[in-house]
């Protein structure tokens, strides 16, 4: 699903301009964030997504006001916001800790941030019930904050940041307790207030699954650097380079020898000697060795015949569809999903030769 | 063979008899170096006073309980509040209130700061903070009336920077010992806080500013509640001591402006009245824990003993 069309055309609501962060100095100086620069508009669903340790949550604590960037600004519709404290940024956040009061009930723990904006008693005890019912802890309100499970305390943190409405909702891997049921009911929920409030949403998840299937953009990221931007197709169908590609999903790498190009699309040849052609990330290799992705999904085994050929190492069965692990003949292994049918099996079997047909604009030349 | 039930209320019943057993010195301890005096004292303060100070053994009498507050006057025999008394348990609970409040105003800050140091830092300001306790009570008594006295630090200093032209009279007031009480028992406030403090999530602070509390509403919603176990030690800790202060009023306030530390030892000294001393001594840990208690029941009614 390419971006929609009306994105562009939306406000900007937060800007990231060169954004470096080191913590520490001298010989232990560690660049959290490295030269970042990120333009979420209104009302996006933007997620954060990179391995642990990536610089994910310094960044959120950056828009949330709790650390200063040491290069760069942080703007919020416009303005630079460094000079004002967290408490005065309409910025809410679901912390990856949680950080409940433990001295408060659960509705005390909603009822905070309406409080301290100073709404009426009648307003709050109203907002309050609302956003307990969304998470589905209306019936533990009462409950003290240290009483409750790690899904519950998740749930309460998340109905805590969004009882004030905030323009700008910061979510630190807010489903990350939850049970695959809860979880999938809490990404239509949130998908479902995203829609409903305008708020904007930037989400950080481990969760490649949940950042594609939720996500109006993604920014992957790696080391304290953006690697690439862009809806969850761009993504997914055009990786940048061989990290993002390896990151989000299952791919195949294969070397290979780039010949030319014409069109924005490569003539490339495999180290089986056949040549397909690939369309070219952007800045991909124009000539000479390359590396060439090919989704699993992409490729069919065959018992005769396609562009690589190799023996059949491992065949797994996943319900849906198989993956059938072929070790090519040069050494490399590759993987294909077969969807299952009914009333067939896959019809190979480990040791069986096996040659792979990639599909037609199937594979891609990566920039490394 | 035994049934599960059979098992573990054997379990049950060896588990008990060994607390028992472990806490039999500790028991041992409290009873004959600390109840056990207080019936000796108890005692005491009913029996009739000795002509050389301690008491005639076996003639009881009401007379101790009966000057804590009220004297017979020598000539008329009229009975009268005994106004020295009652100032002196006055002068006590005002200067032990003021002592702690001033304390934890003071040593909040203090123990906040040490709190937010780096780890490695922290330790070595709680070991500033222990200074003072390396010196004896007296010594650091004596250096405190070196400071406020008339020729002293403060008052050569207000003096030559001209704010005042006579030297204050700080000294032989309620003022010296509410200085010198403030600084000895500082310490014991500040300990406790930061034992609190050190234990705070910093989290919450953040999760406060987060939802719009500004410091004062941080400080006051979040950091207060969840140090609140700290606040009740350390004012504990710095009122008791402070209500049978003894040491720094004696040096401090003078002969005048005693506190009823200083009352008691009159009774069992110079004073040659123990049935007086005793009830005053006992009267003393009442206020104690009548203090306590209405204390303790304030903290957990404000929902701050939490876990
Ligand atoms: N206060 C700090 N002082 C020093 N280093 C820090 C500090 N906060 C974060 N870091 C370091 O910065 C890097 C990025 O941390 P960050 O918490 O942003 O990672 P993350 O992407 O959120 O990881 P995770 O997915 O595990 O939560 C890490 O290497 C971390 O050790
Ligand atoms: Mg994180």
């Amino acid at each position: 699903m390419p971006e929609s069309a009306g994105a562009s055309e939306k406000r900007v609501a937060i800007e990231a301009r060169g954004i470096v962060k080191t913590f520490g100095q001298g010989a232990n100086a560690l660049r959290a964030l490295d030269n970042v620069s990120i333009v979420i508009r209104e009302n996006e669903f933007f997620t954060l997504l990179g391995p642990s340790g990536c610089g994910k949550t310094t960044l959120l604590r950056l828009i949330a006001g709790f650390e200063y960037p040491t290069e760069g600004a942080i703007l919020l519709y416009g303005e630079d916001i460094a000079g004002l404290p967290p408490f005065k940024r309409p910025v809410n956040t679901v912390f990856q800790s949680y950080a409940l009061f433990p001295h408060l009930t659960v509705a005390e723990n909603v009822a905070f941030g309406l409080q301290m904006l100073g709404r009426s008693k009648a307003e709050i005890d109203a907002r309050v019930s609302e956003v307990l019912a969304l998470v589905r802890m209306q019936e533990l309100a009462a409950r003290r904050t240290d009483q409750i499970s790690g899904g519950q305390a998740q749930r309460v943190a998340l109905a805590r940041a969004l009882a004030p409405s905030p323009k700008v909702l910061l979510l630190d891997e807010p489903l990350s307790a939850l049970d695959y049921k809860l979880r999938k009911e809490m990404q239509i929920e949130l998908k479902r207030m995203q829609a409903e409030t305008g708020i904007t949403f930037v989400f950080v998840t481990h969760d490649q699954e949940e950042a594609l299937t939720m996500s109006d953009r993604i920014a992957v990221m790696s080391k304290g650097r953006v690697l690439q931007i862009g809806s969850p197709w761009d993504i997914y169908d055009k990786p940048a380079d061989r990290f993002v590609a390896d990151f989000i999903g299952e791919t195949n790498f294969l070397s290979a020898i780039v010949l030319g190009v014409a069109d924005g699309v490569a003539k490339v040849r495999l180290t089986s000697g056949a040549e397909i052609s690939a369309t070219l990330a952007e800045g991909g290799v124009a000539e000479g060795e390359a590396t060439v992705v090919v989704r699993p999904e992409h490729a069919r085994a065959v018992k005769d015949g396609g562009q690589i050929a190799g023996v059949v190492e491992n065949v797994v069965y996943f319900g849906t569809d198989t993956h059938i692990h072929v070790r090519l003949d040069d050494g490399e292994m590759f993987i294909v999903r077969q969807q299952n049918s009914r009333t067939q099996s896959c019809g190979f079997e480990v040791g069986d030769r096996a040659g792979v047909e990639i599909d037609a604009d199937a594979a891609q030349v990566l920039k490394d | 063979m035994a049934s599960a039930a059979e098992i573990a209320s054997q379990a049950r019943r060896t588990e008990v008899r060994d607390r028992w057993l472990l806490s039999a010195p500790a028991l041992l301890i409290i009873f004959v170096a600390a109840i056990g005096p207080l019936f000796v004292m108890l005692a005491y303060s009913f029996m009739v006073k000795g002509d050389y100070g301690d008491v005639k053994f076996g003639q009881y009498s009401l007379d101790g309980w009966f000057s804590v507050f009220l004297q017979r006057d020598i000539f008329d025999d009229t009975l009268t509040f005994a106004d020295a008394h009652l100032s002196i348990f006055w002068r006590s609970i005002k200067l032990s209130f003021l002592t702690t409040v001033s304390t934890l105003l003071l040593g909040f800050p203090t123990a906040y700061f040490i709190a937010t140091r780096p780890r490695h830092t922290r330790e070595i300001w709680v070991f500033l903070v222990t200074i003072p306790f390396w010196t004896n009570l007296l010594i650091r008594t004596f250096a405190m009336q070196q400071v406020i006295r008339n020729e002293g630090i403060v008052n050569s200093l207000l003096r030559w920077v001209g704010v005042i032209d006579e030297p204050l009279q700080i000294m032989h007031t309620d003022w010296a010992i509410l200085f010198g009480m403030v600084y000895v028992y500082l310490p014991l406030m500040v300990l406790p806080l930061y034992a609190s403090m050190e234990k705070l999530d910093f989290r919450l602070v953040e999760a406060g500013y987060d939802l719009y509390a500004g410091r004062l509403q941080v400080l006051r919603r979040i950091i207060i509640p969840l140090v609140s176990p700290g606040i009740i030690a350390g004012s504990i800790l710095v009122f008791i001591p402070s209500l049978g202060a003894y040491v720094i009023p004696r040096v401090l306030g003078g002969g005048k402006n005693m506190m009823l530390g200083n009352l008691i030892e009159l009774q069992f000294g110079a004073g040659r009245n123990w049935p007086l001393g005793a009830a005053l001594s006992i009267t003393l840990m009442v206020l104690v824990m009548v203090a306590l208690l209405f204390y303790v029941r304030n903290a957990s009614r404000s929902g701050a003993t939490h876990g």
